[in-house]
């Protein structure tokens, strides 16, 4: 017995034995995305960031030492006082002066956290005098990054999952990046004040990017504030933290924070993007370039739920379906609207007068619907005005 | 025996209201629970076990994840509780049987059905329910599958369940204590027994009030939880944790009454500070109910009601100490020996502690942020509830069993299966703070390559937990049918209470007359 009692103490340090090894061979912090083995928080790129990660340390480092002293007490007592060698049990049971010392020195002990906690806890909630806002919209299963801009001109766009389906499904050999890369990264520059404004458009996500050192919960119907400023420029990764419904594992964030000179010219891209978009408004679009454009739309937004060849899985088949094959009002009806209280959400506001256009024409002649009929983005424009 | 004993075959359990056949009836039933939330959990950790989907899809991991969470909290650790409370708190308190036994026998028997249909729903059309054991809206109103009607009936009834076995705890306690037990005599069993029955009979309306609010959401067209219909997501929350929290505490503090029958009996030392363990119970009691936003630091809260929170939650770690310090102070300078329940025991201090640090970080908010929702809090209350209430009620059946059965289990096995549970559990749960520090967010059903070490350690050591738990069944079934006969009423000799005053097994029924306590 006294064999186990031995080995019951190994056993108790192996966790810390495990954590001091492992801190002497640098795995311990890391900065930007999460490295092998890694064992602790980042401290981050940011200023907050770098006061949460020595708040936590600090905290760790008393639980490390009042730990060492408690099971210290406490196996000692296992050893020493072993009937073996310590048949009289004494009998005493109460000491009401050392019952009010380990009730005093544990509140002083908090007390001594609950100082740098308030002040870290106030100073990430200051999301005063912001340089730029950005409003991120989860929504099942993406996220939404709208730039606010000063002069109205505001940018926006979808960030989806980039990771191949037959990584996921064991296939294909996986990436170094794999399950927390986008198709489009959050652009930020560095050393500003960035406010995001956080909501969502179903159910609640929560936007999570530990080397920013931001987590807030995405509400629907509600508008969550957080703050970052980043001082280096690199590549920052994280993911949804709240379970959000099936893809909840599959919606990450990338944030690529660049030299403020580089930002703007990212911003006057996606500005100019935005201003073709609009004179495609009017343009009039050939059956092929409509089915051409609506693939690229299918497979990115409709192909998780419909099935690549519109077979159908969580959401109903595209292919045959009476949707599709049925009124074209119908049809725009339910892509643009949805189907409240189902899987099937509302693309009116995700995509694009062009490309909502080009989706649904393709939905309609392909598959082996070859409906034969297609939409223009003015037809969409009008359709939306006129609900 | 004699005239009174029980009926015989089905109808005895049917009909019974024996607290004994009652708790043990409680006792088996969350023992099945135990392993079917904990195949649960292995089908989670088997898809964990390495990046990439391989045994199954988003969809029924999700459903893996909720179901494991209510069947363990609802379906194998709170009737086990109660199962123990039935069994032993007549015993206890010198009690011919529970104060309303009647009401007994209905509050287990909506059990087996209300899990039946909650394990149905798994075959349902759309699947079980999916959004978490914690439900939030609207994932589990608006985007709900079908069976969240039948989740909803099922939580109502469980609900029912406890409240009426609370109340029956409450009456027991309150009555039919032997002449001369006056409160601050009893067992501390006893004592963390009447206080949890007291936090039961307040939160469990207030969960049943959120499942009704859901209902009525997703039949009757109100919106309490739809921000479009003038609703709030975050009440659903508010609600939820208001029952969420005082529940943790249901769940721990009968735990901190079983060891703290057990360590003073393989001491051989009375308990240290018994009237600051009833206070401090109680301290832990009265804070569960003005901490439960701290489960919502990230929700958006104003800053007034974040500071608040965090005080209160830090504030938490004071009578909890208390509680441990007595406990390692009944040990200090005892007669100490090591069977089977001292070293469950022992382990249940160190471990729960473990988890007490864990939960100290994350009572700071701003370290919160960081660690919220992530698989830090995972460990962290894996280490509460399974090293501090699954091996609290392990070192209890280890404990009481002679005094069921009137046999010995194996000291061997029973020890094998310490060994390999404590191995396993924390070779399941240590690594899961790791990967939680390091980005990995819970609920995930795969993940980037850089957390697929501690992930394979994490699955390898939760087989060899749940394996173990085998050995556990094992030892009681062989115990029941070849165990060797105890010879003596009082088992343990460190023990002092009024259980080990009755033969072994114990018999049909028990103080008929009340026992003189002095």
């Amino acid at each position: 017995m006294y064999q186990q009692a031995k080995r019951l103490s190994k056993l108790a340090l192996c966790p810390v034995l495990m954590l001091l090894s492992l801190l002497s061979t640098g795995a311990w912090a890391t900065e930007g995305a999460p490295q092998r083995w890694q064992l602790n928080m980042t401290p981050g790129v940011t200023e907050v960031g770098a006061k949460i990660y020595d708040l936590h340390m600090f905290v760790f480092w008393v639980c490390v030492v009042v730990g060492i002293l408690v099971f210290g007490v406490m196996f000692y007592s296992v050893f020493a006082y072993r009937k073996e060698r310590h048949q009289e049990p004494a009998t005493f049971h109460e000491n009401t002066r050392v019952e009010i010392a380990w009730t005093i020195v544990p509140f002083l002990l908090l007390l001594v956290m609950a100082v740098p906690a308030t002040k870290t806890l106030i100073e990430i909630y200051d999301t005063d005098d912001a340089d730029l806002d950005v409003l991120v919209t989860g929504y099942q299963w993406k996220w939404k990054y709208e730039y606010i801009n000063p002069n109205g001109d505001n940018v926006s766009f979808f960030s989806n999952l980039l990771t191949d389906k037959a990584e996921i499904a064991n296939s294909e050999a996986k990436g170094s990046n794999y399950l927390i890369e986008v198709d489009e990264p959050l652009v930020l520059p560095v050393d500003k004040k960035v406010r995001f404004l956080v909501t969502a458009n179903d159910v609640l996500h929560a936007w999570w990017v530990p080397a920013l050192a931001v987590k807030r919960d995405a509400v629907p119907g509600f508008i969550n504030e957080a703050w970052t400023k980043a001082t280096e420029t690199g590549v920052y990764r994280g993911q949804c933290a709240e379970l959000c419904g099936r893809d909840h594992g599959f919606m990450p964030i990338v944030v690529n924070v660049v030299e403020e000179a580089e930002y703007q010219e990212w911003m006057a891209g996606k500005q100019a993007e935005a201003a073709e978009l609009k004179a495609l408004m009017s343009k009039e679009f050939t059956m092929d370039e409509l089915v051409a454009r609506g693939k690229t739309v299918y497979n990115r937004s409709c192909a998780a739920c419909h099935g690549p060849a519109g077979e159908g899985g969580v959401g109903p088949a595209i292919a045959g379906s009476a949707i599709a094959t049925g009124p074209t009002k119908g049809h725009l009806d339910v892509v643009v609207n949805g189907v409240p209280g189902s899987a099937m959400q509302a693309f009116g506001g995700q995509l694009n007068e062009v490309d909502l256009a080009a989706v649904v024409t393709y939905q309609r002649n392909g598959f082996g619907n070859n409906m034969g009929d297609m939409l223009q983005p003015i037809d969409i424009y009008k359709f939306k005005k006129g609900q | 025996m004699g005239a009174h004993g029980p009926a015989k075959g089905l109808t005895r359990w049917l009909t019974t209201t024996n607290h004994k056949d009652i708790g043990s009836m409680y006792l088996w039933f969350s023992f099945a629970m135990f392993l079917l939330g904990g195949s649960f959990a292995m089908i989670i950790r088997a898809e964990l076990f390495q990046p990439g989907l391989q045994i199954v899809q988003p969809e029924f991991f999700n459903q893996m994840t909720t179901m494991h969470g209510l069947v363990m909290v609802f379906g194998a650790i709170m009737p086990a509780f109660v199962g123990l409370a039935n069994w032993m708190i007549p015993l206890m308190i010198g009690a011919p049987d529970m104060a309303l036994p009647r009401m007994n026998n209905w509050s287990f028997w909506i059990l087996p059905p209300t899990f039946l249909l909650l394990a149905s729903t798994l075959f349902m059309e759309g699947g079980g329910p999916n959004f978490g054991w914690t439900f939030y809206a609207p994932l589990s109103t608006t985007y709900a599958p079908p069976s969240v009607t039948f989740f909803i009936f099922a939580v109502h009834a469980m609900g029912i369940s406890s409240i009426m076995g609370s109340i029956n705890i409450i009456a027991t306690i309150v009555n039919m204590r032997a002449p001369g037990m006056t409160y601050m005599k009893m067992p501390m069993f006893v004592w963390t027994w009447l206080i949890t029955a007291f936090l039961l009979v307040a939160v469990m309306p207030v969960l049943a009030g959120a499942v009704t609010m859901m209902l009525m959401d997703i039949h009757f067209g109100t919106s309490f939880f739809n921000a479009a219909g003038g609703g709030d997501p975050v009440l659903f929350q508010h609600v939820f944790w208001f029952f969420g929290h005082p529940e943790v505490y249901i769940i721990i503090l009968p735990a901190f009454g079983v060891v703290s029958e057990v360590i003073p009996t393989f001491s051989r030392k009375p308990l240290f500070g018994y009237d600051s363990m009833v206070y401090a119970t109680a301290s832990i009691a009265f804070l569960s109910f003005i901490v439960w936003a701290h489960h919502m630091y990230t929700v958006g809260l104003p800053i007034a009601g974040e500071l608040f929170f965090m005080y209160a939650t830090m504030l938490i770690a004071v009578p909890t100490a208390a509680k441990v310090f007595n406990w390692i102070t009944t040990m200090f300078k005892g007669s100490i020996t090591l069977e089977t329940p001292m070293l469950f025991a022992i382990a249940k201090v160190f471990l729960f502690t473990v988890g007490g640090f864990s939960g100290l970080m994350l009572a700071i908010a701003p370290a919160d942020f960081q660690y919220h929702d992530s698989y830090f809090v995972v460990a962290h209350f894996h280490y509460t509830m399974v090293a501090g209430a699954i091996f609290a009620l392990s070192s209890a059946v280890y404990y009481w069993l002679p005094k069921w059965t009137g046999k010995m289990y194996n000291e061997t096995m029973g020890k094998a299966h310490f060994w390999i549970s404590f191995l396993g559990f924390n070779l399941t749960f240590f690594p899961q703070h790791f990967v939680g520090l390091a980005g990995m967010p819970r609920r995930i059903p795969d993940y980037n390559l850089m957390f697929a070490d501690f992930n394979m350690m994490s699955s390898i050591g939760a087989f060899i937990y749940g394996t173990s738990q085998l050995l556990f069944l094992f030892n009681i079934v062989r115990t029941i049918t070849h165990g060797k006969p105890v010879n003596s009423d009082k088992v343990w000799d460190g023990a002092t209470t009024l259980e080990w005053t009755v033969p072994s097994p114990a018999p049909y029924h028990t103080f008929s007359t009340p026992p003189e306590v002095k």
